[in-house]
């Protein structure tokens, strides 16, 4: 619930180089990420969540670890929190946050909650 | 006989069960209902014993399973007052109002109009916004009272030459509200049109008569009416289905097929091609005969003792904050048992897995009804939704997971 209330890094970026909306279809949730680049690299991030408090709190921890890193990193990142979500091991550094999210693998109908954001994410990388 | 909730729960073994340690409160029926003993006998009994295809069958099992489709058609039939040669078996109320669209909406024309209303489940609005872009028709939609109603003082406005058909959802699956269909036959076929009604959270609450409620067509699921998945019904008149064109081609739908040419058979077989849903027709048979032999004035009354004590539970926790916004009547009055609400500052999905953590089944999300929810401000509800099975304990654990959900989430 702390990552879900963290408004670090919550709201619209002005100017940025990459953004994208995507909507859950199974619940009507909707996140949008804004990202401006350095040559390939996130330098600045934000996330707006209409949504779920799971939803907001992967936003969150998405957004506090995001900074620096390219689409190959965040696709990384996104396998590491699927295999936590079958179960397996929780993400090494930077994304250990995500551990907080262990719970949710015994939820299936929660899993699209968690990875919303690195949807966004991928769809604004696939517009640059 | 009088209804005895006790006597009726244990006829369905899911109740029995736990989930997450907690015994199981199972309050999503306006999603879908359980089945008691009686349908789940009924299907395996068929599918042990009579398993076959229908129609063209030679052998006894086949007789045997067509006859036993035949007897759910007429099960269904008697259920709503109508012919048997009038009831369309689909895969549900989503297949019957697609169907509608398809052949009875396929006789429209660029300029005619359709009126829905911002109560409609999706599976009553998109067919039609289908058929807009194949065919140009106008779709009007009529607004909805603060109290979650259809707003059919606005009814007359909305009809005009052009008017074909109204298209209303009988008992909306977030408000509860129940449409006073009669009045809105009577200004819909004032206008020369015909009036379209989703049964789909109507039917497993008695038997009606679909002609005297001044419906032309109505469409229904048996999932939420005791029976299995994947089977439903489109009712309208013979002569209505008598000019409309098949939807679906294929096997058990013809009379004779040659290279050039296929004659169609008369309904309601000309809807249903392929090979049908037997055994699901089977349990829906054997849910409608289920629920004619209960007590209904009772299950009524049940019911409502029981959506009173819901809505009393959710004001008793708002406790005059604010909080807590029901979606729905304030009274009892023409309203099925569905308790939709929101609670300011947690989302219904949180709200609906802490909930689950006590046990209690309930559904969270905007219900297939995006626009229900815009015109109330929202992206979504929680929602309660009883059947006849249900008990006070069930409203109770749903009142103690719920103060434990606004505890932990706000």
């Amino acid at each position: 619930m702390a990552l879900a209330h963290d408004e670090t890094r919550a709201g619209r970026l002005d100017g940025a180089d990459a953004s994208a909306t995507v909507d859950n279809p199974l619940c009507g949730d909707r996140v949008t990420l804004d990202v401006r680049l350095d040559g390939g690299k996130i330098t600045e991030i934000a996330h707006h969540v209409r949504g779920c408090a799971l939803c907001a709190a992967s936003a969150a921890a998405l957004s506090a670890a995001a900074e620096g890193r390219d689409a190959d990193s965040l696709r990384s990142a996104r396998e590491q929190i699927a295999a936590l979500l079958a179960g397996g091991a929780p993400p090494g550094a930077p994304w250990e946050a995500f551990g907080a999210f262990a719970p949710v693998a015994a939820y299936k109908s929660r899993h699209s909650c968690v990875t919303l954001p690195f949807d966004a994410l991928d769809k604004a990388f696939a517009g640059t | 006989m009088m209804f005895d909730p006790g006597m009726v729960r244990a006829q369905f073994p899911v109740l029995a069960r736990t989930v997450r340690d907690a015994p199981l409160h199972y309050l999503d029926n306006a999603a879908t209902s359980q089945m008691p003993h009686a349908v789940l006998d009924a299907v395996a009994h068929h599918e042990t014993h009579s398993r076959a295809n229908v129609l063209r069958g030679v052998h006894t099992l086949a007789e045997e399973a067509t006859d036993a489709y035949e007897s759910a058609r007429a099960d269904v039939a008697r259920y709503l007052n109508a012919e048997p040669d009038e009831v369309v078996f689909t895969s549900g109320a989503t297949g019957a109002i697609n169907l509608a669209a398809h052949s009875f909406g396929g006789g429209l024309r660029e300029g005619d109009e359709i009126v829905l209303s911002d109560l409609e489940h999706h599976s009553n609005i998109v067919p039609w916004q289908m058929l807009r872009q194949r065919t140009g028709v106008t779709l009007k939609f009529l607004p909805v009272t603060d109290e979650g109603r259809i707003d059919l003082a606005r009814l007359d406005s909305m009809l005009g030459p052009r008017t074909r058909l109204v298209s209303l959802v009988h008992v909306s699956n977030v408000t509860g509200a129940e449409l006073n269909a009669r009045e809105a036959a009577a200004a819909v076929h004032a206008a020369g049109a015909k009036l379209l009604l989703d049964g789909a959270q109507r039917m497993a609450h008695g038997p009606l008569d679909v002609a005297a409620l001044g419906a032309d067509f109505y469409a229904f699921s048996g999932h939420k009416m005791f029976a299995p998945n994947g089977i439903g019904a489109l009712w309208t008149r013979t002569d209505i289905l008598d000019a409309m064109p098949p939807f679906l081609g294929g096997g058990e739908m013809i009379l004779g097929v040659t290279r050039e040419h296929t004659e169609y058979a008369p309904p309601p077989r000309r809807f249903e091609a392929g090979t049908p849903p037997i055994a699901q027709a089977v349990g829906l048979g054997a849910a409608i005969r289920w629920i004619e032999a209960q007590e209904l004035a009772g299950v009524e009354s049940h019911l409502k003792a029981l959506t009173a004590r819901a809505l009393d539970g959710l004001a008793a926790l708002d406790n005059g904050r604010g909080q807590i916004r029901v979606l729905g009547p304030a009274g009892l009055q023409e309203r099925l048992p569905v308790v939709s609400f929101s609670v300011e500052g947690a989302h219904p999905h949180d709200i609906c897995q802490i909930l689950d953590g006590h046990g209690v089944a309930t559904r969270g999300g905007h219900h297939c009804a995006q626009v229900l929810m815009e015109r109330f401000g929202l992206t979504g509800t929680t929602r309660a939704s009883l059947a006849l099975y249900n008990d006070a304990a069930d409203i109770d654990a749903f009142l103690a997971g719920l103060d434990d959900a606004i505890r932990r989430l706000t």
